[in-house]
């Protein structure tokens, strides 16, 4: 409340006022309030209310990845407007805001020129829809405490459902019950006059995503919804890299000028006017598209997301700590909760659960010159035909906060762009389906893989897969060179037999049950848990992922001598290769237990995991070399 | 009074031949002339105008107008206070001082390749202006760094108000070009184009104070526009009476006179445009060079406008210098909307374009320039050199994360630091080889690929690529159409795009023949030969190759040679330095600290890496610094000493009736103590570099050309394909084979399965159908007999 009253102040004041000194003030004024308690979910989220209920100029948060950044651009950051009837020059400031008043006199010698950078900033690419949903609905408590309209906010929830409908059946579900919690504040009497009211924008949503289609908004992945922005970056330029995940707030700028100004095309002034005429219609397309479906945001604060899940506190705070050690208590318990649901998922197997569980809070925490340290691959190996995979997907999505499922069948791989390219013409960075969050799962699924021809682009995109898990980097492509992109990502492949992309470790699934009705089989098993139960998990799982993580000396020298004795007998099967893996698997299992320390039994425990898992492996091997 | 062309795409160009135009005042405003500027000589030749310096006119110019003709009556007398509106420029004491400077500037020490064949110790400009007399090319390209080391106040001058100062240069030049060379006939009056402006190298760091200066940016063309006619000057003619009159173009707008001045009809002027003034105008984009920029960030893009005759001289793909006016102009204000978008496009009108990729193909050596180092570095890295362990220290700083092959990374190390390059053309040998090229085998999973990684992520001029990705023409380059303006564009590959760096090769082995094939020729004679689609010519590809092949049966079997183990021909393998194998030395001892140190990668903090470790960035600039200043020469103790080694390498084989070194061996051993001598920063290769280098090279050999059946080493392992008992088995089989042939009698003819049969069953060792398939081929080549299918014909 408090919040808008100052957003909607400050402009207009600042307008009169030259002085430097009130920029860092502004800054200062809306940090302090944002680190209150609560205050940030006051803001109104870009991501979870559609565009026209909000106010243009008004305080939004947004959470996104940043796609693109575009050239810096100057800016008249004060400039003197002459008021034509009373000739009275007054001086104003530019600075959070795309537009200037009438009357700008452009030789002006008060005018002072200021930078700043644009961001295309897109939804978090395959954030969960459970993520989204919880997100929304804690935003949702807290907005009708406010006098902020609160009729048309409820409506707009009503109209998110609706955007729903596309997911799957169960996933509604909770949603609805959700609903239900939430205060109706409005009561339906006058229900008729406001139907009218928001029929109409409801039908203006649906034109602006249908004409989004060719009006291409550049998200990584495929079948992605939901608004991209303009952020306008007047600070710190140089601390945001391509792919932060943030959550920005700013001011709200949907001027439809903004639109005029793009779509007017004289020809004859065309002619005169070189400087416009140098863009092409893509690059003003790309760069310039309508405010109504790309608004811009004026960057006031931003804060950088370790993780969106939206179940922990986001923010590095006491608040986290405390929380974190009040999870450590219940890590292990709920770790063998998670453990049994994940050995029902893959079919009773409990080696293959365990390394799935391992898998999912793995972590690149630091890389050594290239080499990244704590990527943990998994290859599922072994997998059973007809849509398992599919639905393993489905229940590791609802676990995570961020994942995407690429089926690696011959058609998408010759044809889907999986690297970024950078288009000249349009002069923006085209997205493909590796330009991902940190953390995200990447499931590539391959036993959707047939027998064919892969042309080169099929060849290039198996490159990058086998890149992005070797070295967990993408080559981005500019034509002219290519730059590398560390990124974070955790890969699990399924697969028949042994994947043809290389993975840390291999897992051949020995399923123990073989249930008639597989469809049926996992429904039941999906819908025995409780939300909160699922909750748990999800926090669980982000959770083991940010703890810090140590190896005593005393362990160090234990695990050297080890490594010394199981080479002294079998100088051939073990390789620095596989204790490299060790010690991965060694630390995300400690991890996974809520120990921050390796102790002897988790190096022993690790260790006979993976002989386990090697000794299957070896069983396949011979199975196999025993087959033709 | 103009001329018009007509292009075929319908674009007019104009060229302005204005007689009257040499006050510096008046570059551009054609519609204010003035008479009576002072001019010596100057005579019929035309200035011709400079889009490049702007159009832009600030109203508050006109002031400066009024000074001017006032000044020019009495400039010596009231000269010296006058400044031009806005500035603190005189154009008087402005121009003497540039007068000054090309008449007096000596550059004893200069090495750019635009001077050559001049007098270094003559004035240098004043032998470009007569150079200008000669070939007739009116433009004077100016050193902005010499006019700094001459006069630091017109320097700055130069920088800030350069829209001001570079006429007043003009003036000053052609004043004094006339005087000199009163009877040149040049096309237009001479255009001052300075480059090298010392005050921005970065796109990145262009900010809102640079606008209206000189700049100098370096970045790479990603698109070029077509030609765009621009409108100088607009040409109007009255309806009614016909009366004509010219109205200049003012910040892209033309102010249309609404009454004729003549017959006082209003509204009846209409544009004319082919007796229009139009000058050439192209826009470029340029990008930010992919080493200027943060880790994580996407490149800037600047759009640049080239006027004139600087219009397509360049194409995308080129990496230039840009000297230019940096310009900021607001959006346009529409008469219909009373609030705009209170941004400004942003541009650089280009004075002056330098390519600095374009000696890659003329063959001189670019490093030169491209690097700077602060004192402070030099003194850091110079500090570093002195140290006695410094080659150890750099060897382990190299690929931390990968455990002990301490030889393995001293050869890559030596690699990076590359020879001594020698030219020998005169003598007719040509370019002496000073890269190294190393070939890194063994069992798969040695970390191989880590090592190729790292080095490609170390050197500014790295290519990686894989065997089984790359075909030839990856490697090479390859004749492209242009899908914009179907021209034919040579595009480069791996080979040539890491000329002066290192080409890393993965999966060497995977690589087809015809692939390998073109490496011949880079790999000895670093040059690349093209002729295709009608492009004929020889490409530098001065690159160091490092590749790393598995051997083909997946594990290295150590029964069998390096050769036999690798399938590579032995043709590719002699060319490479140093053969490492990259084996698991299977000992308790190594195990123990391979174990401790990739625990201590898993946990030790970064902060405590970095204190055991050279930084990569230092290790990065000692690369550079040893590469671009050190060149080191051989000493006469090192020579002898050479002598020595590649003496005993020779004495080892004969005693056994191999030969054990070659030539080539000679000149690696060479290179290598170069390389060696880099590292410690000496100017003189000495008796320890060549000893390192034996060494290495020893230990290298040991490793690869160890012949498994002797044990000896048996450099024609890699020098033939085959070791000398095995070239001395398949001679002895050969002529059990011809023995037993000639036994036979007199048949013209034999059956092919039962010769090999019956040579099987005589004699005593086993023998295989490869062996016997060469021995029938060593008796071909004997003319002895022929193989035609499955019979064998005697001839």
């Amino acid at each position: 409340m408090r919040m808008w009253f100052v957003c909607r102040f400050c402009c207009p004041a600042a307008q009169s006022n030259s002085n430097p000194e009130w920029e860092a003030k502004v800054l200062e004024y809306f940090k302090g309030q944002l680190r209150e308690k609560e205050s940030h979910s006051w803001v109104p989220s870009l991501n979870d209310v559609p565009l026209h209920y909000l106010k243009p100029n008004s305080l939004v948060k947004f959470r996104c990845l940043v796609q693109d950044m575009f050239d810096p651009e100057f800016y008249m950051g004060v400039y003197e407007t002459v008021d034509p009837s009373t000739k009275a020059n007054v001086l104003r400031c530019g600075k959070y805001k795309d537009v200037t008043e009438c009357g700008v006199d452009l030789n002006s010698r008060n005018t002072v020129t200021a930078e700043r950078q644009t961001f295309y900033c897109v939804p978090i690419p395959g954030e969960s829809p459970w993520a989204k949903e919880i997100s929304f609905l804690s935003a949702a408590r807290v907005v009708p405490s406010t006098s902020y309209v609160p009729s048309r906010q409820k409506r707009s929830y009503e109209e998110d459902d609706d955007d729903m409908d596309t997911q799957p059946q169960k996933q509604r579900e909770p949603h609805t019950g959700g609903m239900g919690e939430t205060p109706q504040i409005q009561p339906h009497g006058n229900g008729d006059s406001k139907r009218q009211e928001t029929e109409a924008p409801s039908s203006q949503t649906t034109a602006p995503s249908d004409c989004s289609s060719h009006l291409d908004l550049n998200f990584p992945l495929p079948g992605e919804r939901g608004p991209a922005c303009l952020v306008k970056v007047y600070e710190g330029l140089d601390s945001f890299k391509l792919n932060d995940t943030l959550e920005i707030y700013g001011i709200l700028s949907v001027n439809p000028v903004l639109t005029v100004l793009g779509e007017e095309k004289d020809p004859s002034l065309l002619l005169l006017n070189p400087t416009e005429s140098m863009e092409t219609p893509e690059e003003q397309r790309a760069h310039d598209p309508p405010a109504s479906l790309v608004p811009r945001l004026h960057m006031l604060y931003a804060r950088p997301l370790q993780h969106n899940n939206p179940l922990l506190p986001s923010a590095p705070t006491e608040d986290q700590s405390a929380f974190v050690s009040s999870f450590l208590v219940e890590m292990a318990s709920v770790r063998a909760e998670l453990l049994a649901y994940l050995t029902h998922v893959l079919l009773g197997d409990g080696l293959a659960a365990e390394y799935l569980l391992l898998h999912l809070i793995s972590n690149v925490y630091t890389r050594r010159d290239v080499l990244p340290l704590g990527k943990f691959t998994l290859n599922l190996s072994g997998c059973p035909l007809n849509s398992y995979t599919e639905r393993l997907y489905q229940i590791v999505q609802q676990l995570v906060p961020c994942s995407y499922r690429l089926s690696m069948s011959l058609h998408t791989m010759n044809s889907m762009r999986l690297v970024p390219k950078k288009d000249y013409v349009a002069n923006r960075l085209v997205s493909g389906a590796l330009q991902l969050a940190r953390n995200t799962s990447l499931f590539l699924d391959e036993t959707q893989l047939e027998q064919g021809q892969l042309d080169s682009s099929g060849v290039r995109n198996i490159t990058a897969l086998g890149n992005l898990i070797s070295w967990q980097k993408v080559d981005y492509d500019f034509s002219y060179h290519q730059m590398e992109f560390p990124c974070n990502i955790n890969v699990l492949v399924t697969s028949e037999g042994r994947s043809l992309l290389p993975s840390d470790c291999q897992v051949p699934l020995q399923p123990q049950v073989t249930p008639p009705n597989m469809e049926e089989y996992l429904t039941t098993i999906h819908m025995a848990q409780f939300t909160s139960q699922i909750n748990k998990f999800r926090v669980y799982l982000s959770l083991a992922r940010t703890l810090d993580y140590s190896i005593s000396d005393e362990v160090t020298k234990a695990v050297e001598d080890d490594f010394v004795d199981m080479r002294k007998d079998d100088p051939q099967s073990v390789t620095a290769e596989d204790l490299h893996r060790m010690l991965v698997v060694a630390r995300l299992l400690s991890l996974s237990l809520g120990q921050t320390t390796l102790s002897r039994d988790g190096w022993m425990r690790a260790k006979h995991i993976d002989m386990l898992r090697r000794s299957r492996t070896e069983q396949q091997k011979s199975l196999n070399g025993n087959e033709p | 009074m103009f001329f018009v062309t007509a292009l075929d795409n319908n674009i007019y160009f104009l060229l302005l031949s204005i007689v009257d135009m040499s006050s510096p005042l008046m570059y551009g405003t054609p519609s204010s002339r003035v008479e009576g500027t002072p001019r010596s000589g100057v005579g019929g030749t035309p200035a011709r105008q400079r889009p490049d310096l702007g159009s832009i006119r600030k109203a508050p110019q006109v002031d400066l107008h009024s000074d001017a003709d006032g000044a020019v009556a009495s400039e010596q007398a009231l000269g010296q206070k006058l400044v031009i509106w806005g500035t603190d420029v005189n154009v008087g004491t402005c121009k003497e001082k540039f007068q000054r400077f090309l008449q007096r500037f000596i550059d004893p020490t200069s090495n750019e390749d635009e001077n050559a064949g001049l007098d270094l110790n003559e004035p240098l400009y004043m032998q470009k202006l007569e150079e200008i007399s000669v070939v007739g090319e009116p433009v004077l390209n100016v050193n902005c760094s010499h006019v700094q080391s001459f006069d630091a106040d017109l320097y700055r001058q130069l920088i800030s108000y350069p829209q001001e100062v570079i006429p007043t240069f003009d003036m000053a030049v052609n004043e004094l070009f006339f005087e000199r060379f009163p009877d040149s006939i040049l096309e237009h009056q001479i255009q001052v184009r300075p480059y090298n402006a010392l005050k921005t190298r970065n796109m990145r760091s262009l900010n809102p104070e640079d606008i209206d200066q000189m700049i100098t940016i370096s970045g790479m063309v990603i698109r070029t526009s077509q030609l765009i006619p621009e409108m100088q000057e607009a040409f109007f003619q009255c309806q009614v009476c016909a009366f004509s009159t010219c109205v200049e173009v003012d910040r892209g707008r033309i102010a249309e006179p609404a009454v004729c001045r003549n017959c006082n009809t209003t509204h009846s002027l209409a544009l004319i445009h082919n007796r229009s003034a139009f000058s050439d105008k192209q826009m470029i984009k340029v990008q930010e060079s992919p080493d200027d920029m943060p880790a994580g960030q996407t490149p800037h893009t600047t759009i640049v406008y080239a006027h004139n005759d600087l219009v397509d001289k360049v194409q995308p793909g080129d990496r230039i210098n840009i000297t230019g006016i940096y310009r900021a102009v607001p959006m346009r204000e529409n008469p219909r909307q009373s609030n705009v978008k209170s941004v400004y496009k942003t541009h650089i009108d280009v004075i002056h374009f330098r390519k600095t990729d374009e000696k890659r193909l003329h063959g001189l050596d670019e490093d030169s320039d491209q690097k700077l180092f602060t004192e402070e570095r030099v003194q850091i890295l110079k500090e570093l050199a002195s140290k006695p362990d410094v080659y150890d220290r750099l060897s382990s700083a190299l690929a931390p994360s990968i455990y002990e092959h301490e030889d393995i990374k001293k050869g890559i190390l030596l690699q990076l630091f590359g020879g001594t390059r020698k030219d020998f053309s005169q003598t007719g040998r040509g370019n002496f080889r000073a890269e190294v090229n190393i070939l890194l085998c063994g069992d798969p999973g040695t970390s191989k690929s880590q090592l190729l990684q790292y080095v490609f992520n170390l050197v500014p001029r790295g290519q990686y690529t894989s065997g089984k990705g790359s075909s030839a023409v990856g490697l090479t380059a390859y004749v492209m159409k242009d899908p914009e303006t179907k021209q034919l564009v040579l595009q480069t590959g791996a080979l040539v795009l890491s000329d002066n760096g290192i080409c890393c090769i993965d999966e060497f082995d995977k690589m087809s023949d015809s692939t390998r094939s073109v490496l011949h020729e880079v790999m000895e004679q670093q040059t690349l030969s093209i002729a295709k689609a009608g492009i004929i010519c020889q490409l530098n590809a001065r690159t160091s190759v490092l590749a790393a092949a598995n051997p083909v049966e997946s594990q290295w079997n150590p029964k069998k040679t390096t050769i036999e183990n690798i399938q590579l021909p032995h043709t590719l393998l002699s060319r490479f330095d140093l053969i490492f194998l990259m084996l698991d030395p299977q000992d308790e001892a190594y195990d123990r600290r391979l174990a401790h140190h990739l625990v201590a990668l898993y946990y030790q903090s970064e902060e405590q890496i970095e204190e055991e470790f050279l930084d990569m960035a230092v290790l990065k600039d000692y690369i550079a610094y040893a590469r671009t200043y050190i060149n080191p020469r051989l000493n006469e103790e090192a020579s002898q000493a050479l002598i020595e080694a590649y003496v005993d390498m020779r004495k080892i084989g004969s005693g056994r009736g191999m030969v054990s070194a070659y030539p080539r061996q000679l000149e690696s051993l060479i290179r290598l103590a170069e390389a060696h001598a880099k590292v410690r920063f000496s100017d003189k290769v000495e008796t320890i570099d060549v000893e390192e280098a034996k060494r290495l090279h020893r230990e290298a050999l040991k490793q690869s050309a160890t012949d498994p059946r002797t044990g000896f080493v048996d450099i024609s392992i890699i020098t033939t394909g085959m070791s000398a008992t095995a070239r001395k088995r398949k001679e002895e089989v050969a002529q059990a084979l011809k023995k037993m042939i000639q036994s036979k009698g007199k048949t013209p003819a034999m059956k092919y399965q039962q010769l090999f049969d019956d040579l099987r069953g005589q004699s005593e060792a086993a023998i295989t159908k490869d062996m016997f398939e060469e021995a029938l081929r060593a008796l071909a080549d004997e003319d002895y007999l022929t193989v035609t299918g499955k019979t064998v014909r005697l001839l």
